[in-house]
């Protein structure tokens, strides 16, 4: 154990631990493949594979990593539209997630200000966010695909670049990932110390000023801490959203497979999503670990 | 024309019929390039009077004047350094000073500002600290740091509201030494806010007792007729010292201090009877537990 202590190996064993027991409850859940030799009614050895387990359905590790290899080990390759390599789709989902983010911050982080520095407006506006923020990524996309039901850019080949349901899907993302920011914003600009607004009021900051070298950088950690939770949401909505609109994407990806009863690579966009959004959440963290003060 | 002129203040907080006064009938009148310290029991509108000096907060009745300027709103004439130092912790020692100096000299050259913030942060001794954030600074380094920043802007008057209150008494010492020190390099006038009497008889020219809330109001005032620089080892035996000291206690324990009111309230005590060991463990093998008998008293208490 004083072994185990010095390296400070538990922190790597645990988690080995942790994780074999878990592939040991997958394994138990989807049971093992039994190849049986049997006689059938006309007197000739037939062989049958049965599967046995709690759900037979669900694939095993082994047939998991098997079917998720070639995805896996050319990751960009393409060979069409909904069949290419697992970092190529995640890649494209991305893509859609940070649009639909920016959309969010672009609008969330103003209006999280405007909340924070009006009583009135907080007052105006709060039933209504109360109201919007519980809403589900799966309702808001019908509505999105009716608002914007008139967009449509074509290139030159008269091929649609961005339609109706490109700009629902980014409409979803960002109406669903916006409110963390808001609320964080307006709280962070309401719990600004009373000194550094008197600090400005006694050197006589213009509006502009006080807003750029006071709240600004004042609210700062706690808009990241917005930005980060809305990071997160904005991709737990990419997979409904991709689902819904059938796009190339994880989520279309995984929608697909499910249609096609090809089980194994589900898990493999779970794992995926799973894991990039790890690792968003991470990155978010470290932005948000450079922004704090005091 | 008086310098600083306070006339008949008075102030409150609260709606019409639940209000309660905090001041009321402040006159004060200082000179300038005095020392002024006002010296009082904490929660008393110490701060609130300085925020009506400063401009941060209105007075209700009454005028307060600066050079028989009504005093509408918050300037940069007049500098105040808070008691919780009020730095912006994301800015460097050098950027704090300087945001003030930009903000009150816009009209000079870089190079000048530059020279400004540098001047005052050897004032205070801190020119080995410019590059540093708040967070890393001791709490008297901070203070020193938002004394320099209210005096780089080169205000007419400096307001110090219990500027030494939140630090260890080694550090009280210095930094009251310190303040005198550049106080007596360009006499600016100064408006002290304090809760110890000590600090006040050694650095002002004046003290001026404001008596217990609510409704506090400021005493007489008592001149300290002590010869500069003042050795805070010999003043303890200085009859002049001691004089001082009795007036200001005298007067902020006897007709300033706090007005004692009896309450009847009817108090119930805790009065438990202890647990019954013979009793048999219920289900869960826990006895029953001890019952409250509740009493009360009617009692009449000093508040």
């Amino acid at each position: 154990m004083a072994f185990i202590k010095r390296y400070k190996l538990d922190s790597l064993l645990l988690p080995l631990i942790g994780l074999g027991a878990f592939l040991m409850l997958w394994l138990v859940i989807a049971g093992r493949i039994e190849t049986r030799k049997a006689v059938d009614e006309f007197g000739d050895p037939v062989t049958k594979t049965v599967k046995t387990g709690i759900s037979p359905d669900l694939p095993t590790p082994g047939e998991t990593w098997k079917a998720s290899k070639p995805y896996l080990v050319e990751p960009f390759a393409k060979r069409g539209e909904l069949d290419q390599g697992i970092l190529a789709f995640t890649k494209l989902s991305l893509i859609l997630v940070m649009q639909g983010y920016l959309i969010a911050l672009l609008i969330g982080t103003p209006l999280g200000f405007f909340l924070g520095l009006s009583k009135a407006f907080t007052k105006a506006m709060d039933p209504i966010i109360q109201v919007l923020r519980p809403v589900s990524p799966l309702a808001w996309f019908p509505l999105g695909l009716v608002l914007f039901s008139s967009v449509k850019l074509m290139d030159g080949g008269g091929k649609t670049v961005f339609g109706a349901s490109d700009a629902a899907a980014l409409f979803t993302i960002a109406i669903c990932s916006m409110w963390p920011a808001v609320m964080n914003t307006a709280v962070g600009v309401r719990a600004v110390p009373q000194d550094y607004l008197n600090v400005a009021k006694v050197l006589k900051l213009s509006k502009a000023k006080t807003l750029f070298k006071v709240l600004l950088p004042a609210t700062l950690p706690y808009m990241f801490t917005g930005f980060r939770l809305s990071l997160g949401i904005a991709w737990l909505v990419i997979v409904a959203v991709e689902m819904l609109t059938g796009r190339p994407g994880v989520g279309g990806f995984l929608w697909q497979e499910y249609n096609a009863g090809s089980y194994s690579r589900i898990i493999l966009c779970i794992l995926t999503i799973g894991v990039v959004g790890l690792v968003l959440d991470r990155l978010m963290s470290l932005v948000e670990a450079r922004f704090k003060t005091a | 024309m008086e310098f600083l002129e306070i006339k008949g203040v008075s102030k409150g907080y609260g709606l019409p019929g639940s209000r309660t006064e905090v001041l009321r009938d402040i006159n004060l009148s200082v000179e300038e390039g005095e020392f002024v310290a006002i010296v009082g029991y904490s929660g008393a509108g110490k701060t609130t009077l300085i925020s009506m000096i400063s401009g941060l907060l209105k007075a209700d009745s009454g005028s307060v004047k600066l050079r028989g300027e009504e005093i509408m709103e918050p300037s940069p004439e007049r500098a105040v350094v808070f008691q919780n130092y009020s730095l912006l912790p994301w800015l460097t020692v050098f950027e704090n000073v300087a945001l003030a100096v930009e903000q009150v000299f816009p009209a000079w050259s870089q190079a000048k500002q530059r020279e400004q913030v540098e001047k005052y942060l050897a004032m205070v001794n801190l020119t080995p600290a410019a590059g540093k954030l708040p967070r890393e600074l001791s709490g008297g380094m901070r203070q020193r740091v938002s004394v320099a920043r209210a005096l780089a802007t080169e205000a007419k008057i400096l307001l110090l509201d219990e500027p030494l209150g939140a630090l260890d008494a080694l550090t009280r010492a210095t930094l009251q030494d310190e303040i005198v020190r550049i106080w007596e390099q360009d006499r600016r006038t100064i408006v002290l806010i304090t809760n110890d009497v000590d600090e006040g008889i050694l650095t002002a020219d004046r003290i001026i007792p404001l008596s217990a809330g609510p409704g506090a109001t400021l005493g007489p005032s008592v001149a300290v007729d002590i010869a500069r620089p003042r050795d805070r080892r010999a003043l303890n035996h200085d009859p002049a010292f001691k004089h001082v000291r009795k007036q200001v206690l005298d007067y902020l324990l006897g007709p300033g201090g706090r007005q004692k009111t009896l309450v009847s309230r009817k108090l119930s005590l805790p009065d438990l009877l202890p647990e019954n060991l013979n009793e048999p463990r219920t289900l869960f093998g826990v006895r029953r537990k001890p019952r409250r008998r509740s009493e009360e008293k009617l009692e009449t208490v000093e508040v």
